[in-house]
């Protein structure tokens, strides 16, 4: 058959076959033994041409609501936010999407360069020493960041915080069974991790604790006095952080951690149902030798001009092979290329008049449902997302809210049985006034 | 600073510039210090850029132009399957519906996506002749972690908890081993015969009532068929192991053997190989695991399912074992690849292994006389040379990789796998033409002859790229891992 993937003509396959030695392509699949040998094809979707594959697949993509048509409150660790235009443009110079992993420096520079500035805007967010060059998302760096520590202390318990993402919370879960380290999780009172259960719970064969901040609930947790707890014991301490958050907050790395970890999907990834994002996995400088994945370093050429390398690969599976601590391979490159450009584009300013944003229409949002009559769970001090008391079922309210144009927050319910009926409601800088009043509206008027 | 240097993007940076755009913020303005307590605002400003849009598209396209894709040029990357990535995937990973939909949407609203993910497993399901798919890992590695743990489970589930060793042949892609210990499982090396193939007597005397499974590629990283599939099924099945697939060869068999019919357990595929995932630079990839009914009981949940006409995510998976990512999986990747397969169709994936493994023998049979072929028998999608004979003339495969680069050309994967001294694997794909095949092979024994008459040329090489080799010793003693402002 021809087509448009595949160049071979009729005299090619000829001429090549001849060079081979051989009369037909069958033959060279003549080792296979007969009893397991395919015969016929595939029974799959006929192939379509271009044109038609694209129409139907617009209307499948049609199908699904998008938050760029419906306004969205829907965050609980993926966000709509500003993307700039920029972002899309750089990422489709294909010279970066159609490379691999830059194996051959010489002639890969460009993505070497693009990683190391990547992990120095990491570096510069999180207040950590140095970064890696991706994960493949929040949850699995938050993962990975457990299974470090473990190895590192050689101890075989981790604590981690209720007000952890759940979905993160099952993924370390699922990683620790792995390697026969025992999780348990530290319960949440007020909306914040509890300290005082916190102590209680942890010992001399603690790991590490891990939070999340600002935590799954948007509070801004005082992870500084948790940081002191886990040291106390011996342990490391683990932060996963929004880094959008860090333009304004003080950095983990100021408040202790040895780990930061988290998702950079709100600099410029968009949510695709939830990936690919993008990973990111800092450390101090004591962790260096122990960080998974890839890492770039400068050096130099015999002419003493600067360059990047891969570097550090000693800590790699393909070299250590059965005495590797992490597996991962392929990681998020082109999203962290994705993330660097919103940063860039963002810059110094735009970073912190973004997160300061989403903070004020966030308090915006909170004064309203306030006024309104809701109670707004847990009073601390928030990013963007709040709690809010439905007072019904939140499937209910979000299907009101669908009719009227807006995606409803996250029905905390589904993993809180003791918040049925509360909806996280996030409200980035995407969000305007006119759709957080529209909000508070809409489910007001569902009591009236 | 040596006048080459490509500046950092905060070398370029200037007070007072921007490269985004803004709302100005409609609800009233508060002092951040009335949002925030003292001590969670930070005291110094991160050290981001600050550079205009322009400054921004200049920088990264002059990053790009000191990178190598497979759009570039040639790029033979044994094992990786380097192929033409079509640019339709791209259009259609962009679609709103698909790129602006968040996972934890209402399952009504977002119907579209579910049934492409479905029909994508169904599809996987058919090709890999499996009984369930599920797409929820990122990558390759992700893949083979997450069916490790769900042989583990089923073992444990049997009240075997005696299955500690996971069995991977020496010429294995690093990433097996790696991922069996990660799993919590011993690694045991299976040797290769003179073959090239799995030893089966040595396979045989490592296999016993401790082995949880035995990881293989088929074909293997030196191209081979292991065609003794069967037997080796035979022997791992009748110890009450599992078989484990790793589908990062799977250009070479799409349509011609099915790994669900050559006796395997659970396999991952690697999407952004043999279905154009694109590579990314290094990702993000996509490593769905199909695997037979006795193991889909523990598959990562939630699993997506069809009732009548609608999808939905059960999370009702009691012995699943657990999450391995939030949300479904890497969807944009899987998206592109669904768009591929719908552009093959069954006779086009059929071709596509066809020519894959024409070109590759075509390639091997046109070098052969200028290289070591360590073993001579047709290959699949890839083949591995040796460059034992340019050894001994004191240049190594280091030196001719490197030597490519002033033609125009990705270097083949080198010393891998390990059982090939000074190894160099090729795999071409089937999206590129003889003419490009024949200038490629005749770069290579045009090295070959360098060797012979002007060695230095060759272990002085690249010449033409704008970097020379960069110092790798000094990158790992001294390790400069981030920008610092002199």
């Amino acid at each position: 058959m021809k087509h448009r993937y595949i160049p071979m003509t009729e005299t090619d396959r000829a001429e090549m076959l001849e060079t081979i030695g051989v009369s037909s392509v069958d033959e060279l699949f003549a080792d296979i033994p007969e009893k397991v040998r395919f015969k016929g094809e595939y029974n799959i979707k006929q192939a379509k041409s271009e044109s038609a594959l694209t129409k139907e697949l617009s209307r499948l993509a049609a199908k699904n609501a998008d938050t760029n048509t419906y306004a969205s409150f829907l965050g609980a660790g993926v966000y709509d936010h500003y993307k700039p235009i920029i972002v899309d443009h750089v990422i489709s110079r294909s010279e970066f999407y159609t490379a691999y992993t830059p194996y051959q420096p010489e002639i890969s520079q460009g993505e070497l360069q693009a990683i190391f500035e990547f992990q120095t805007m990491i570096c510069e967010l999180t207040g950590m020493d140095l970064a890696n060059s991706s994960m493949y998302d929040g949850g699995t760096a938050l993962a990975e960041a457990g299974t470090l520590a473990a190895g590192h202390t050689r101890r075989k318990k981790i604590l981690i915080s209720e007000t952890v993402h759940p979905e993160s919370r099952d993924v370390v879960l699922s990683y620790a069974t792995g390697q026969s380290i025992e999780v348990v999780t530290v319960p949440q009172k007020d909306g914040v991790t509890d300290i005082a259960k916190l102590e209680e719970l942890i010992d001399d064969n603690t790991a590490a604790v891990l939070v999340q901040y600002p935590n799954f609930f948007g509070q801004i947790e005082d992870i500084q006095k948790i940081g002191d707890v886990a040291h106390h014991h011996g342990g490391l301490f683990v932060v996963s952080s929004n880094p959008l958050a860090l333009g304004v907050l003080t950095p983990p790395g100021k408040l202790g951690a040895d780990i930061t970890v988290g998702d950079a999907q709100p600099f410029g990834i968009p949510e695709a149902f939830g990936g690919p994002h993008c990973g990111y996995f800092a450390v101090t400088k004591k962790l260096m030798r122990k960080v998974p994945g890839r890492l770039v370093g400068e050096t130099t050429d015999d002419e003493g001009r600067r360059g990047y390398v891969l570097t550090l690969q000693a800590r790699e599976q393909h070299i250590r092979r059965d005495k590797a601590t992490s597996n991962i391979c392929s990681n998020q490159a082109l999203n962290a290329l994705a993330a660097s450009v919103a940063m860039t584009a963002f810059g110094k300013v735009g970073a912190q008049q973004i997160a300061y944003q989403n903070i004020a229409k966030t308090r915006y949002a909170k004064d309203a449902f306030e006024k309104a009559g809701f109670t707004v769970a847990f009073g601390g001090a928030h990013f963007n997302e709040i709690v809010v008391d439905c007072k019904k079922p939140v499937k209910e309210v979000n299907a009101a809210l669908f009719e009227k144009g807006i995606i409803g927050g996250y029905d905390l319910g589904r993993t809180y049985p003791e918040l049925a009926n509360h909806a996280l409601v996030a409200v980035t800088e995407q969000r305007t006034k006119e759709e957080i009043d529209a909000l508070v509206q809409e489910m007001e008027a569902l009591h009236a | 600073m040596h006048k080459d240097n490509q500046p950092l993007i905060f070398e370029i940076t200037k007070e007072g510039r921007v490269g985004y755009s803004l709302e100005d913020l409609d609800v009233p303005e508060l002092d951040l210090s009335d949002l925030l307590p003292e001590g969670f605002i930070r005291k110094e400003a991160a050290e981001l850029p600050e550079v205009s849009e322009l400054d921004i598209m200049r920088h990264y396209t002059a990053l790009s132009n000191r990178n190598h894709g497979i759009d570039s040029g040639f790029y033979p990357l044994g094992s990786c399957t380097m192929k033409y990535n079509p640019k339709i995937n791209e259009s259609v990973a962009r679609y709103s519906g698909f790129a602006n939909i968040h996972p934890l949407q209402d399952e009504s609203t977002v119907q579209g996506a579910m049934e492409l993910m479905y029909d994508l497993q169904e599809h996987l399901v058919e090709i890999t002749g499996m009984d369930e798919v599920t797409l929820q890992p990122a990558a390759g590695a992700h893949g083979e972690w997450t069916a490790l743990m769900m042989i583990r489970a089923f073992h444990e589930a049997n009240g075997d908890f005696n299955r500690t060793k996971v069995l991977v042949p020496d010429s294995a892609h690093g990433t097996n081993p790696a991922s069996a210990t990660v799993a919590g499982f011993e690694t045991v090396t299976v040797k290769s015969d003179e073959n090239g193939l799995v030893d089966l007597e040595d396979l045989k005397k490592h296999v016993g009532d401790d082995t949880a499974a035995l990881m293989l590629t088929n074909p293997n990283t030196l191209g081979l068929f292991e065609e003794h599939i069967l037997e080796m099924a035979a022997i791992v099945h009748g110890a009450g192991g599992k078989l484990y697939y790793d589908g990062a060869n799977l250009n070479a068999v799409m349509s011609k053997a099915r790994p669900g019919d050559m006796g395997f357990d659970a396999v991952h595929l690697n999407l952004h190989k043999t279905f154009t995932g694109p590579h990314g630079g290094g990702g993000p990839g996509s490593g769905p695991v199909g695997v037979k009914a006795d193991l889909a009981k523990f598959l990562p949940k939630p699993v997506l399912v069809k009732k009548d006409d609608t999808y939905t995510f059960d999370y009702d998976r009691p012995e699943s074992i657990g999450r391995v990512k939030p949300y479904y999986g890497n969807f944009g990747i899987n998206v592109r690849a669904y768009t591929y397969i719908r552009s093959m169709g069954p006779d086009g994936l059929k071709t596509v292994t066809e020519n894959a493994v024409l070109n590759a023998n075509y390639m091997m049979r046109r070098l052969e006389p200028y290289f070591d072929l360590p073993y001579n028998r047709h290959c699949k999608h890839e083949f591995v040379l040796s460059g034992r004979r340019q050894k001994k003339l004191g240049v190594r495969t280091l030196d001719m990789a490197k030597r490519l680069l002033d033609f125009g050309y990705h270097p083949p994967t080198i010393y891998f796998p390990l059982n090939v001294e000074e190894g160099m694997m090729i795999e071409p794909t089937e999206t590129e033409s003889k003419e490009t095949l024949d200038a490629f092979c005749d770069a290579l024994i045009q090295i070959a002859k360098e060797v012979e008459e002007n060695p230095e040329i060759v272990q002085n090489a690249p010449h033409t790229t704008v970097i020379n080799r960069l110092d790798e010793t000094k990158a790992a003693r001294q390790p400069v891992l981030r920008y610092t402002k002199e």
